[in-house]
């Protein structure tokens, strides 16, 4: 556009005197990928160096106690100051009886709950009750604990008298309840996003809500579904402080549900916070117990992966 | 003796006929309005739509055919907010009555989309999946049925040995061909079809528009498109909407070579739309 008279500019000249100006400064949008990249990398560096702090201290570890001890033995009795053993099974049944338990709780409970939200809840009844889901999932771990030794735990005794004060039934319920949102939401994304045109496809052959929502919504979501199940798992194999509280210190390699119990989360609190001696062999047993922690759920990751690239369907 | 046989004879004829002459329309819409919350989408629609025919439903976007075929299965009821009034009889019986239960009406009254949507499944799964959930369970009758649906559907040479792949592995062209047969499968008396071309390629639309062709020996074909020239070539009779009403409904030929409408003759000539 030409220019009028001497004061009206036109569009163009004046981007152009902007660029000029720009031309001149120090040029930011060069050096975005930089700061950028160093971001990323900060969050992989911590996170090797995490993974290397873990294998070095368990090769302290398994100087001083055999890896096959560690594997074979079923007892877990590191504080014993004669006889002191290190099998780890204990740990690890009293792990896989609250996430068991929790599975047993979280999945239908989660599973029902994407379903009615995604397939049957009114707009209305959807806008009040994932914000609820949501708070929680914010509730702190610790309330949630004393939820289960206080609350949850006489409710069971009533039912089972034979039930200890300690047990891994009352946290494997609860660690369930607090993954519930986890399941519920993350499967509710993977089913609402499942495109509505699939739906009147269902729909149009004469298929009730019910058929279409179980063949046909839920396989095409089953993907994010597995996901949402087992990265709820992950944090319920990792849960700690509930299980602190509500599940004793009992290493116990029976799968009975009603006695006292010890995770390997619950026993690497118990020796940071009690007085066990730097350097001294329980202190290192800490970081084995960590690392095989770290495993299990770097299994779990892996095995979620597996299944959302194996069962993927396309849409 | 030979009489009465004879008589009897005529008397089956005559009951034919008149059943045939009750059997000629599958669809009477009397009356028929419908809002969007206040917005008025369908004013005051009578539309009788006959057996074994295309009928074709043509219009500028906007005009409420899509609503119109969309109401004939009662998939508008998906849409919140939607009212009704006036009658829709399909085989002699208003399914707008809240007592005609929508799935019954659905397996006799299939349906084609606008854009082709198989479900994730294999090949074989989508076209299984209508039986299935009514109940038939039975391999070698299941085998039977895709086989005879994929050949109705003229895609059975393309798929045959690829069915238990997924269905998205098809051209767009051949997932809407898909779609096609997976309708066929429950065996509907009326398939619905929603601009079934739209989102095809002109290869694949001749290849759907000649199955159409075929099809209508067994089905009542209704049919919504924007393309003039495709309501031409394919269809029986013609109907045309504007504005939520129907301008004018007669025999395709007619309504294209001699439009009686002044705003008929002004939209297949390409004056709008």
């Amino acid at each position: 556009m030409p220019r009028g008279n001497d004061k009206e500019y036109s569009v163009q000249q004046m981007i152009i005197e902007k660029r000029l100006k720009k031309k001149n400064h120090f040029n930011f949008e060069k050096l975005i990928p930089g700061l950028l990249l160093l971001t990323a990398v900060l969050s992989v560096l911590t996170t090797i160096g995490i993974v290397f702090t873990l294998i070095f201290e368990t090769f302290i570890f398994f100087d001083r106690v055999s890896i096959i001890e560690f594997l074979t033995n079923k007892k877990w009795y590191p504080f014993s100051a004669t006889n002191a053993s290190f099998g780890i099974m204990p740990l690890v049944v009293g792990t896989l009886k609250i996430t068991g338990i929790a599975a047993i709780v979280a999945v239908p409970i989660g599973l029902a709950t994407a379903i009615y939200l995604s397939e049957y809840a009114s707009e209305k009844a959807r806008r009040v009750i994932k914000p609820i889901l949501e708070v929680l999932a914010g509730i702190p771990t610790i309330v949630y604990g004393f939820f289960a030794l206080t609350f949850v735990t006489p409710i069971l005794k009533q039912m089972i008298p034979s039930l200890e004060t300690f047990n891994a039934l009352s946290p494997g319920i609860v660690v369930g309840i607090m993954i519930t949102p986890m399941v519920a939401s993350l499967s509710e994304d993977a089913m609402s996003s499942v495109p509505r045109s699939i739906r009147e496809g269902a729909f149009a052959l004469g298929a009730t809500k019910l058929e279409t929502t179980i063949k046909v919504i839920l396989p095409a979501a089953v993907s994010g579904i597995t996901a949402s199940v087992v990265l709820a798992l992950s944090r319920a194999i990792g849960e700690t402080m509930i299980v602190s509280v509500a599940g004793g210190s009992t290493p116990n390699a029976s799968f009975d549900v009603t006695s006292s119990i010890q995770t390997m989360t619950a026993y690497i609190v118990q020796v940071s916070t009690g007085d066990a001696g730097y350097q001294t062999t329980i202190y290192y047993s800490i970081y084995a117990v960590g690392m095989t922690l770290f495993l299990f759920t770097l299994f779990m990751n892996l095995f979620a992966q597996f299944i959302t690239r194996k069962f993927k369907e396309e849409y | 003796m030979n009489v009465t046989l004879l008589k009897s004879q005529s008397k089956q004829i005559e009951n034919t006929q008149t059943t045939h002459i009750e059997k000629q329309f599958v669809y009477k819409t009397t009356d028929l309005n419908l809002w969007y919350g206040s917005t008025h989408a369908l004013k005051n629609i009578n539309l009788d739509l006959h057996e074994n025919e295309v009928t074709a439903i043509i219009g500028p976007s906007g005009c409420g055919k899509s609503t119109y075929i969309k109401t004939l299965n009662r998939m508008i009821e998906m849409v919140p907010g939607v009212k009704t009034s006036g009658e829709i009889q399909y085989r002699g019986r208003n399914i707008l009555d809240k007592s005609y239960g929508v799935e019954d009406l659905r397996t006799q009254v299939g349906m084609v989309f606008q854009k082709p949507n198989p479900f994730p499944k294999s090949i074989y799964e989508n076209i299984a999946y209508g039986p299935k959930i009514h109940g038939i369970k039975n391999k070698k009758v299941l085998d039977e049925i895709v086989e005879k649906s994929l050949r109705g559907a003229a895609i059975w040479d393309e798929v045959k040995d690829r069915l238990k792949e997924n269905a998205y592995g098809l051209s767009g062209g051949q997932q809407q061909r898909l779609c096609i047969a997976r309708c066929l499968a429950i065996e509907p008396d009326v398939i619905l079809m929603d601009e079934p071309t739209s989102a095809l390629d002109p290869i694949s639309t001749l290849k759907v528009e000649e199955l159409i062709q075929e099809l209508k020996n067994d089905f009542s074909i209704i049919i919504v498109t924007h393309n003039m020239q495709q309501a031409a070539r394919i269809s029986d009779r013609t109907a045309f909407f504007l504005s939520g009403e129907v301008v004018e409904y007669r025999d395709t030929t007619t309504i294209f070579s001699n439009p009686t409408d002044k705003r008929t003759e002004d939209y297949i000539s390409g004056r709008f739309g």
